[in-house]
């Protein structure tokens, strides 16, 4: 009874260490802001047909 | 609905999570950043498709994970790059103690299953509902959430619990050991 308690409760911890880990993973990123090449491109692109045409373009870039 | 400027903006707000999110996918930054520079391409092309006052975030991780899972599919991850591309993605270089437990942290997460990584990170990082979670998906939100269970113990017996002995005296097993007297 006491050895499962101890058991759930070290679970528990684990289980936010882990939730924590992830976070502190992501978050970094996160902190990064924007980067300007998508800044630059979302300003850039006047709609779809702009957008469009950029993947085209990649996609013919590709082999 | 129409590219608005306010829409610009929103799109924009979303770049770091979107980031965030393809890294944590891919373990890969250089390549985390062509997933979303193709994300926020198509989602252009493709914004009369966006319903306005519905969930832009979750529209846009959408797109970017159904590109990422195209993508898989053509090709395997290169798995020794995801370290080092990582690193480098990253503005402060943690401490060393810290740095070694991120890459033993990023290697666990590496480890589990694509469908159960993604449901962890969607819900545990981003901050989505398991609904949200489950539209991004396509799946049952039953789905989401035994996929979470199941990436959380997987983890949980990557880290802690083959390598108990690695278990350090932390505050929860200080408190167990100082807690006997009385």
């Amino acid at each position: 009874m006491k050895e499962a308690k101890k058991q759930g409760g070290l679970n528990a911890e684990i289980q936010s260490r882990i939730g924590h880990q992830l976070r502190a993973m992501y978050d970094d990123v996160v902190r990064q802001g924007v980067p300007d090449r998508f800044a630059e491109l979302i300003r850039k692109l006047d709609g779809p047909e702009a957008a469009a045409a950029q993947i085209d373009k990649t996609d013919e870039g590709r082999d | 609905m129409p590219l608005t400027d306010s829409l610009r903006d929103d799109i924009l707000a979303s770049v770091p999570s979107l980031r965030a999110f393809a890294i944590s996918l891919s373990g890969n930054g250089d390549r985390a950043d062509d997933l979303v520079q193709e994300t926020l391409l198509r989602a252009i092309a493709n914004i009369d498709s966006f319903q306005p006052g519905s969930n832009l975030p979750a529209w846009l991780f959408t797109i970017l994970r159904n590109l990422f899972r195209s993508d898989y599919r053509k090709r395997r991850r290169e798995v020794e790059d995801a370290e080092g591309n990582y690193a480098k993605t990253l503005k402060t270089q943690p401490a060393q103690n810290a740095h070694l437990e991120f890459e033993e942290f990023r290697n666990a997460l590496d480890k589990l299953p694509q469908d159960q990584r993604e449901a962890l990170i969607l819900v545990g990082a981003s901050g989505f509902s398991y609904e949200d979670a489950a539209a991004i998906c396509g799946c049952a939100v039953g789905t989401i959430k035994s996929r979470v269970n199941r990436a959380r113990s997987k983890l949980s017996a990557l880290l802690y619990v083959e390598g108990a002995e690695d278990f350090g005296p932390d505050e929860t097993v200080r408190a167990v050991i100082g807690g006997n007297g009385g």
